[in-house]
């Protein structure tokens, strides 16, 4: 049984659900443009994630296995309806420029892949906790991404101005392809090397070697 | 006739679900090692897409919009909110009915789907272009070309991708970026591709 520490800290460097999993990158790249909706879009998932994967495993030794998928469905759509009624209660203006992403979460491969994961064979209370720290570990590539995006493509962060730009009479020239869907591929790219230069165990097998090149040594 | 095919080319590459929107990206980047089974998943995607942003149109035009429900006598009912839980019901009992249509009437495409039809239902393109049909209030002929334009980018996105990566795995990359950070770079790079469709306009 892992411990509670792991369960919670492991998803955040060492088993990333974005740049080891592949998991939940759907809803992740659209949102980093500015870093309030990227704050928001955490939250939501935070809350939904850890939510869900509770309610999964509290009721995981009760549902028959083949229709676990459409329980699970329906617990996690519950979920981000109560956040997306919030939100346009709350904080509409984030809410529309989220659009439809607030309702992607539902289909966010986090979610139902922590789901059916691990709260399946997991008790409550380190369900909600692995939850939380998958969510919490998409957060910190999403906030990074946005760290990026923001002050480059826009010259601001969280709408303050900190790099002053062109337009508003200093010398930055904002770069317009940082507000472009293509930036963010590149940067969660650059993101994954980084962790895997630190974590090398993380680097995956070539497929194909590079023969070595035996005509030069026969030549000499 | 020309706004229908407007917004075909629209939705296949000036608004491509996968490298604009970056929608079903999960099984973009998992299944796109082989061209023949990345093709086969976007043909999958197609059909699933051509028949549920159709079929979710209709249902939020007749039940959920505010005062569809007029018809049965409830005018000032608006059960826009449900619309979440009833599209993801949709597309995951579409999937399933395709499944077993499929299977007893065209054995050979089924065959050929294999794993990765029940793989669609959590595919976010198919929720995701749900959501953009309602967000931008189609009618039905729209949603049907919609949906239809959506799954072929979506396709056609997947299979490029899948040719890229079928070279690139003889080349020799930097350690860290092997793998999943080199194919990130190049989805980067198909996608400003696409974007020089933009602007194009019919």
């Amino acid at each position: 049984m892992a411990s509670q520490k792991e369960v919670l800290i492991d998803p955040i460097f060492n088993n990333n659900p974005i740049a080891l999993q592949v998991l939940g990158i759907c809803s992740a790249l659209a949102v980093t443009i500015n870093m309030a909706t990227t704050l928001v879009m955490c939250l939501a998932v935070i809350f939904v994630c850890t939510m869900s994967n509770l309610a999964v495993s509290l009721v995981r030794n009760r549902v028959p296995t083949n229709i676990r998928i459409i329980v699970q469905m329906t617990i996690i759509s519950s979920l981000v309806i109560v956040v997306d009624q919030v939100l346009q209660a709350v904080a509409y203006d984030i809410s529309k420029s989220l659009s439809v992403f607030v309702g992607l979460i539902i289909t966010n491969c986090i979610v139902m892949g922590r789901a059916e994961a691990f709260a399946m064979q997991n008790g409550p209370w380190l369900s909600a906790l692995d939850g939380f720290g998958n969510a919490l570990g998409y957060s910190v590539i999403l906030i990074g991404v946005a760290l990026v995006r923001e002050p480059l493509g826009s010259g601001t962060l969280l709408g303050y101005e900190i790099i002053p730009t062109v337009a508003n009479g200093g010398w930055y020239v904002p770069n317009g392809l940082l507000l472009l869907a293509p930036s963010a591929f590149f940067i969660i790219g650059l993101f994954i090397w980084a962790i895997r230069a630190w974590k090398t165990e993380q680097v995956e097998e070539p497929e194909y070697e590079i023969a070595p090149n035996g005509q030069y040594k026969e030549a000499i | 006739m020309e706004h229908y095919l407007g917004i075909f080319v629209r939705a296949v590459f000036i608004e491509n679900m996968a490298l604009t929107f970056f929608l079903g990206m999960c099984t973009f980047i998992a299944i796109s090692k082989k061209i023949s089974t990345a093709f086969g998943l976007g043909v999958a995607v197609i059909v699933v897409l051509a028949i549920t942003v159709p079929v979710n149109n209709l249902i939020f035009n007749l039940f959920l919009r505010e005062g569809a429900l007029t018809w049965a006598g409830l005018p000032n009912v608006d059960l826009s909110f449900l619309g979440l839980l009833s599209y993801i019901g949709v597309i995951a009992a579409m999937v399933q009915i395709l499944e077993m249509v499929l299977d007893r009437y065209v054995p050979v495409l089924y065959n050929a789907l294999g794993v990765f039809l029940p793989l669609i239902t959590v595919n976010c393109a198919i929720l995701g272009a749900s959501l953009m049909m309602i967000d931008q209030d189609q009618t039905f002929a729209e949603s049907v070309v919609f949906g239809l334009g959506a799954g072929v980018g979506w396709a056609l996105a997947i299979t490029a991708l899948a040719g890229v990566r079928e070279k690139l795995k003889y080349s020799d990359v930097p350690e860290g970026l092997r793998g999943l950070g080199i194919t990130f770079v190049s989805v980067g790079l198909i996608s400003m591709c696409f974007m020089s469709f933009g602007g194009i306009d019919i």
